[in-house]
């Protein structure tokens, strides 16, 4: 007992390893949901797992920082892009993990360059000015439509999945890899590093920094942070972690083009950091999942109302909407945050 | 000479009505210290009213009207059921209240009437003027389109100067508690503000549609270019998001008619970023004391 109990001790106590344990476990439960759901299923968790990424950085970005970000569809759009240009039809310039990696950066270059004015900004004038930026970049894939496309956008290569890995997932399970499900690993595993990254990130010094910026700008100030750089930074992280999120999705989804990245699409990932509670991973996870899964069954409920297939694709964003506006009303900490709250208020009064 | 002229014409036009959309934010704005990003999709809706009544065969001009009043009526009953709770609370509370309000409203437009494009009737002529070998790009629905705003914000002035109503607006805006104190019914005078505001709105999304295709996310350009013009001119000031959006739309026209249709938001998100790390209290602003 007592073996087992002081290195059960020393992981708990230590944030990282944690983390990694969470990390862990996280891992061995996505290995036996892909493994057990079908190829369409596989494709739904692909997709889960980009809008986990993206919503997990905004998360940081609005429930740390306080900032808030329409632009995050247009930070997908780069490193969507970005997958598309490296990860052609044709002979691959670089492995799968390095596009992951280029994608990231591009959309953290250009976060940068939208973070430096945004570090001055505030509520209102960021959203408006991010909700610009959400509104001119499809246009701009337009625009060089030589190169990137034009409407119909462009494709992207169906990953060829390795040997080694087919033969570990085989050994393992003694399934064959299809491609959609591959593409689901990659995106389940980038969804854990990501995450382990910005947990750990979020308990550091840095994640107190923007906790502090965001409670009060003149106390931070004074304590001698400097706000500009915390605001940047933040900005950088999740603008990086909307990139990684538009390469997985330019995989999954196989092609990229202007209208995947609609305004709807950055409101939505709002809408999966409000639903799962401002500030909590575990919530924009949890939003994700809603956002993967609900427009599905609300499209169901519209054929049985008599709905068309157009109008009954419409109910899913209107249900986002309301839900967005119901838990400003009523559960402003969002749906994790609520019951932490309620969790903390009984465990008060007993 | 000829597409100058063309370019500058159909730019003032469309300035006309940014500065309309950037008037309606800005007296939101200046009252309650929201920007009401769900104004797009508000005056959305009220054109599928009037396209609705036009399809049934009624006149253009009662159609119009009854456009206007159920923005009017719309802004007063979105401000009283859902913006009321967060008034004075955290900024981006409202923000995304807005924004989700942005989203249903969409919604169900599109379950209500569809997605597709359905064109909207102009009452006046949509072909410009013949002055000798020039074809003047000022269209009668143009003309149309500056006088409307143009009346609208006489209107207002009017209202807002020589009205004891506008007085109390005014105070209940400049300083809620001390009007309070004086007897003002604050509340009622920010329904007021929303409903006002949401009239300009409606009024800017029916001269948008008229000539052209409606479809619900028609407005939603719309809003990010009301917002750079309000931000232009200082978003607390009338008269700044007047010429901020008259010098918008002619500067996004230019860029359209010499650049490209497709770079025109991209231009507007340049010109707010450059306003807001240049003079981000507007083009108007002077030195203001640093609130701290």
């Amino acid at each position: 007992m007592s073996m087992l109990a002081a290195p059960l001790h020393r992981v708990s106590r230590s944030t990282l390893l944690r983390h990694l344990a969470v990390a862990l476990i996280g891992l061995v439960v996505v290995i036996l949901v892909l493994e057990s759901t079908s190829t369409f299923r596989n494709a739904q968790f692909a997709a889960m797992a980009y809008l986990g990424i993206a919503a997990g950085g905004l998360t940081v970005l609005t429930g740390l920082n306080g900032q808030i970000s329409l632009g995050h569809g247009a930070f997908m759009a780069f490193g969507a892009y970005s997958t598309a240009l490296l990860y052609r039809e044709a002979e691959p310039v670089l492995p799968v993990v390095g596009v992951l990696l280029v994608a990231t950066v591009v959309a953290l270059l250009v976060g940068a360059l939208v973070g430096v004015a945004a570090a001055r900004l505030h509520g209102p004038y960021l959203a408006g000015a991010t909700l610009a930026l959400a509104v001119a970049v499809p246009g701009m894939a337009i625009f060089f439509g030589d190169s990137l496309g034009g409407e119909q956008g462009l494709n992207v290569r169906v990953p060829d999945v390795p040997g080694w890995f087919a033969d570990a997932v085989f050994f393992l399970t003694a399934h064959d890899v299809t491609a959609s499900k591959y593409v689901a690993y990659i995106g389940w595993l980038a969804l854990i590093v990501t995450f382990v990254l910005l947990a750990n990130l979020s308990r550091s010094r840095v994640g107190r920094v923007w906790r502090a910026v965001r409670d009060d700008e003149v106390a931070a100030e004074l304590a001698g942070i400097n706000l500009g750089r915390a605001r940047v930074l933040a900005f950088l992280v999740s603008a990086g972690c909307a990139g990684l999120a538009g390469a997985v999705m330019a995989m999954a989804v196989r092609i990229t083009a202007p209208s995947g990245f609609t305004l709807t699409l950055s409101l939505t990932l709002l809408t999966a950091v409000v639903l799962g509670g401002l500030g909590s991973l575990l919530g924009a996870l949890i939003g994700a999942a809603l956002l993967t899964f609900l427009p599905q069954v609300v499209t169901g409920v519209g054929h049985d109302l008599g709905l068309s297939d157009v109008q009954s694709a419409e109910l899913a964003p209107l249900v986002y909407g309301l839900v967005m506006v119901l838990v400003i009303l009523l559960a402003p900490a969002g749906i994790v945050g609520s019951l932490r709250g309620w969790r903390r208020s009984r465990r008060e009064t007993t | 000479m000829q597409q100058l002229l063309t370019t500058a014409l159909t730019g003032l036009t469309l300035g006309f009505v940014y500065a309309a959309f950037a008037l309606a934010l800005v007296l939101i704005w200046r009252s309650t210290r929201i920007v009401n990003f769900a104004q797009a999709p508000m005056a959305m809706i009220t054109t599928y009213v009037a396209l609705l009544l036009i399809d049934a065969g009624l006149s253009y001009w009662l159609a119009f009207v009854v456009a206007l009043v159920s923005g009017l009526v719309l802004g007063a009953l979105v401000e009283r059921v859902f913006v009321r709770p967060v008034e004075g609370k955290s900024e981006i509370n409202a923000v995304i209240l807005t924004l989700g309000l942005f989203i249903v409203i969409h919604a169900l437009a599109a379950v209500l009437f569809g997605s597709r494009y359905r064109s909207f009737p102009a009452p006046f002529g949509l072909r410009g003027f013949e002055v000798g070998e020039l074809n003047v790009a000022l269209t009668g629905f143009g003309m149309f389109t500056i006088v409307a705003v143009l009346v609208v914000m006489g209107l207002l002035v009017a209202l807002f100067r020589f009205t004891d109503l506008g007085l109390r607006m005014r105070a209940s805006a400049y300083n809620a508690e001390v009007a309070r104190l004086l007897g003002v019914r604050v509340g009622r005078m920010l329904t007021l503000g929303w409903a006002l505001a949401a009239l300009v709105g409606s009024l800017s999304g029916l001269l948008i549609a008229g000539g052209s295709l409606v479809h619900p996310s028609y407005m939603d350009s719309v809003v990010v270019y009301g917002f750079v013009a309000a931000v232009l001119g200082g978003l607390d000031s009338p008269l700044g998001a007047v010429v901020g959006g008259l010098l918008l739309g002619v500067s996004l026209s230019f860029v359209s008619g010499y650049v490209g249709s497709e770079v025109v938001a991209l231009a507007a998100l340049v010109i707010l970023m450059l306003v807001l790390l240049l003079k981000p209290g507007g083009l108007f602003s002077h030195a203001a004391a640093r609130r701290v």
